[in-house]
């Protein structure tokens, strides 16, 4: 073996000039250039923003804290034109907010209600906790009944309370509740319904759904109120409350049903084909198969659904009946507390209380989603 | 009726053999739906049978005559004529028209902010896209009463008094707790009329030629700078319109008077509260919207446009808008149908709109059947003439598959 010859190739010998190193795109100063200047533009778009967002930020904070009232007897405190958010209002009537005029010495009850309610949704929306149809059961059933015992009494020893005492968060949450758990099965047989090969079942259900899902909530909640006491006998009273949970059941059910039969939709034919030579009846075939693989597709819907009838309950107030929203609105107008700030406080208590609910029921139904998704898209 | 029993009755004229008659699908079909209709007559036969005994009995008159009545209630915004002794039917068409206005305006504003937000949700700048996804998901998960109360109240209710108005252009435009005042537009001699021609003529001749620049597209393949050509013409015909008319505006700011400000354009609070409230709340779905038409669009199809040879621009004009706004539109008009119907939240703050108009209709005449059939039958009006058209338009728009 000889030495190789170099005269005749060419090795380099020296190290060529190092290039300048790219501009980074990873790390912060990468991520900053990237995504903030990435160019005249862009940078100013950025600076622009960060002001707006700043500018918002500082005056909700501005608002609640810094130039925030925290301790006073009336709203003579809060009348200063500096002052900020009147929180002694909050604190004078917190309890009107959560419970209307509920009677102080019976709001064990409705607390007793919010627990059994909070206490049976929890284990039901979070997954491997056992006895799931036990839960389904006793939340869907049993809760409702507990609670029309417990709110209304007359039973058991406890004093009747009528409902145009019932206010605040107790009727946001009683209107919302009962309206999902008496439109979900009426708006499942409008799918099956509208779905139908039977001409007169399918016109009616396509009448119904189009009909309600035409026209806005607050005609829907003025015919309650109005038109009901007309329709029914006259020996009939319809209490209010129990007008407008009607009203509002009967209009989400017309907008679940749209929902359910967009789950309907998705199910391959084979599925009915398969059932139908299993030999099930109609029943059986929606019971057994159709419906729990539908209804899993369109939890995600039935949860925006809901979301959107929490939000709508405040329309109710329209027909004088006292959720959270209405509580606010007609106690900050109370002489005692009136000053330029009381309203904007109370928002801004309701604000925080709807966003947290509607806000963590969107997350919930997202993470579903995907909890759900058990690769059967195509 | 399971999909398979129908398919057997179908072929079966009579009752296969040895079956019973009412274990037959074509009968218990029949069975079935005659009872749901017997059922859905004998609720309204008792409904109206009902209401009929109430209404003697509470001695409420029944028809529509009551709409002749005068109404003997003032209106705070009249849009067209509205005297003292103008009748209940009146009023309520007053009350249509400015909830047509509210609606117009909201549409027109939370479109222009739905689409820049649910752009801005997809940018690359992270600011942009962070301040987009807090923007729509604060304002979504908020009752939009609670919006148009707030807006209202907490923010246009603090304004100042007439007598210390806000004035952000000094000596034209007034901000003040009665609302905010813009100098009126008055055109002299024929130049409004020529404004007017000029803009109608500019429409037909951008519709025209942007008929001819499609047909030419598809026969040789050259484009035509229609954007560019419309923009043109819709600046240059009204104000040649204008200039032929006289030449002639004025503009007339309002004037201070013993208690408020008179003449100018007076838009009042709740209208500004309500547009505000309803566009903004709007705008984070139609943002939500857009965001999925534009995501819609599979990446394929930029990076085969790119290879094409396609400029960014026209990637987006001829590529992805066309196939995005196939996803955005029918969602799009749904959330305009959302919007007008939520305009009837203006009965919460007093914008006199049809439902409020019309509550105070049913309150003074006691005819509540009458008035909400009157509300219900214009929405849903509204509703059915939207999903037609949107109908025809999906069909236009459909992709045609084999």
């Amino acid at each position: 073996m000889s030495a190789i010859d170099t005269s005749s190739v060419f090795v380099r010998a020296e190290m060529a000039e190092a290039r300048a190193a790219p501009i980074s795109t990873t790390g912060l100063v990468g991520w900053v250039r990237t995504r903030l200047f990435g160019s005249v533009f862009d940078g100013l778009l950025t600076l622009l923003g960060m002001a707006i967002a700043a500018s918002v930020i500082w005056s909700i904070f501005d608002f609640a804290v810094v130039r925030a009232v925290w301790t006073g007897e009336d709203g003579g405190v809060c009348r200063t034109p500096t002052a900020g958010a009147c929180w002694p209002y909050v604190t004078a009537y917190w309890k009107q907010f959560l419970f209307g005029r509920y009677p102080a010495e019976e709001r064990w009850r409705a607390i007793l209600v919010f627990a059994v309610f909070f206490g049976l949704l929890a284990p039901l929306a979070l997954p491997k906790i056992p006895f799931k149809r036990l839960n389904a059961l006793l939340f869907f059933v049993g809760m409702p009944i507990f609670a029309y015992v417990m709110l209304c009494g007359g039973w058991f020893g406890l004093e009747p309370v009528e409902t145009t005492m019932w206010g605040g968060l107790l009727v946001t949450l009683v209107v919302a509740v009962t309206g999902i758990v008496c439109s979900l099965p009426l708006g499942i047989l409008l799918a099956l319904g509208r779905r139908s090969k039977m001409p007169i079942v399918r016109t009616l259900s396509v009448v119904f759904i189009e009909f309600w899902r035409g026209v806005p909530m607050i005609t829907v909640l003025f015919m309650a109120a109005n038109m009901l006491p007309l329709f029914m006998p006259d020996n009939v009273d319809v209490d209010k409350l129990l007008r407008a949970l009607i009203g509002v059941t009967i209009f989400t059910a017309a907008y679940l049903a749209e929902t359910v039969r967009g789950g309907l939709q998705a199910i391959p034919k084979g599925q009915y084909e398969g059932a139908m030579a299993l030999g099930l009846g109609y029943w059986q075939t929606m019971g057994l198969i159709i419906m729990p693989q539908a209804l899993k597709l369109v939890i995600p819907g039935i949860v925006n659904s809901f979301i959107s009838l929490f939000k709508d309950t405040t329309l109710v107030l329209i027909v004088s009946i006292f959720d959270l929203l209405g509580m606010i609105q007609s106690s900050r107008s109370d002489p005692v507390w009136a000053a330029p700030s009381t309203g904007t406080t109370g928002y801004l208590v309701a604000a925080a209380t709807f966003w947290i609910f509607c806000f963590g029921m969107s997350r919930y139904s997202m993470w579903l989603e995907r909890r759900l998704a058990t690769g059967h898209k195509r | 009726m399971a999909v398979g029993d129908e398919k057997r009755v179908g072929h079966l004229a009579d009752s296969p053999p040895g079956v019973v008659w009412y274990n037959d699908p074509k009968w218990r079909s029949l069975i079935f739906q005659a009872l749901t209709l017997l059922a859905v007559v004998a609720l309204a036969w008792s409904v109206v049978h009902n209401t009929a005994v109430n209404l003697e009995r509470r001695h409420i008159a029944q028809g529509f005559d009551f709409l002749s009545t005068t109404a003997g209630f003032d209106i705070n915004q009249t849009p067209i004529a509205y005297p003292k002794d103008a009748s209940y039917g009146r009023a309520i068409l007053v009350g249509v028209v400015n909830t047509v206005i509210v609606a117009v305006l909201g549409v027109i504003v939370a479109t222009i902010l739905g689409f820049l937000i649910g752009i801005g949700r997809l940018s690359h700048n992270a600011v942009v896209s962070a301040i987009s996804t807090a923007y729509v998901e604060t304002l979504r998960n908020i009752p939009v009463l609670l919006q148009i109360f707030f807006w209202y109240f907490a923010v246009l209710g603090l304004a100042p008094h007439p007598r210390n108005s806000m004035q952000p252009i000094p000596g034209w435009v007034f901000v003040n707790n009665r609302g905010i005042y813009l100098p009126e537009f008055r055109f002299g001699g024929h130049s409004g009329l020529g404004l007017l021609v000029g803009l109608i003529v500019a429409l037909v001749a951008i519709w025209l030629i942007d008929r001819w620049a499609r047909r030419r597209q598809r026969e040789t393949g050259l484009q035509f700078p229609l954007g560019r050509t419309a923009l043109g013409l819709i600046v240059a015909l009204p104000f040649l319109g204008f200039a032929l008319g006289g030449f002639d505006l004025t503009l007339i700011p309002a004037k201070k008077s013993t208690f408020n400000l008179t003449g100018g354009i007076e838009l009042i609070p709740s209208l500004i509260a309500l547009t505000l409230a309803l566009s903004t709340y709007t705008a984070s779905f139609i943002a939500e919207v857009v965001r999925a038409g534009i995501l819609a669009v599979a990446h394929g199809q930029t990076e085969a446009a790119r290879s094409l040879g396609l400029t960014n621009g026209q990637t987006l004009r001829l590529v992805v808008v066309p196939q995005a706004m196939r996803v955005i539109v029918p969602p799009l008009t749904n959330q305009y149908l959302n919007l007008t119907k939520n305009s009837s939240l203006a009965v919460a703050i007093g914008y006199p709109d049809l439902v409020s108009t019309g509550g105070i209709v049913l309150n003074q005449s006691g005819q509540a059947i009458e008035v909400i059939a009157i509300w219900m039958a214009i929405y849903l009006g509204t509703s059915v003439l939207t999903s037609l058209v949107m109908n025809a338009y999906n069909r236009r728009m459909a992709i045609v598959e084999r």
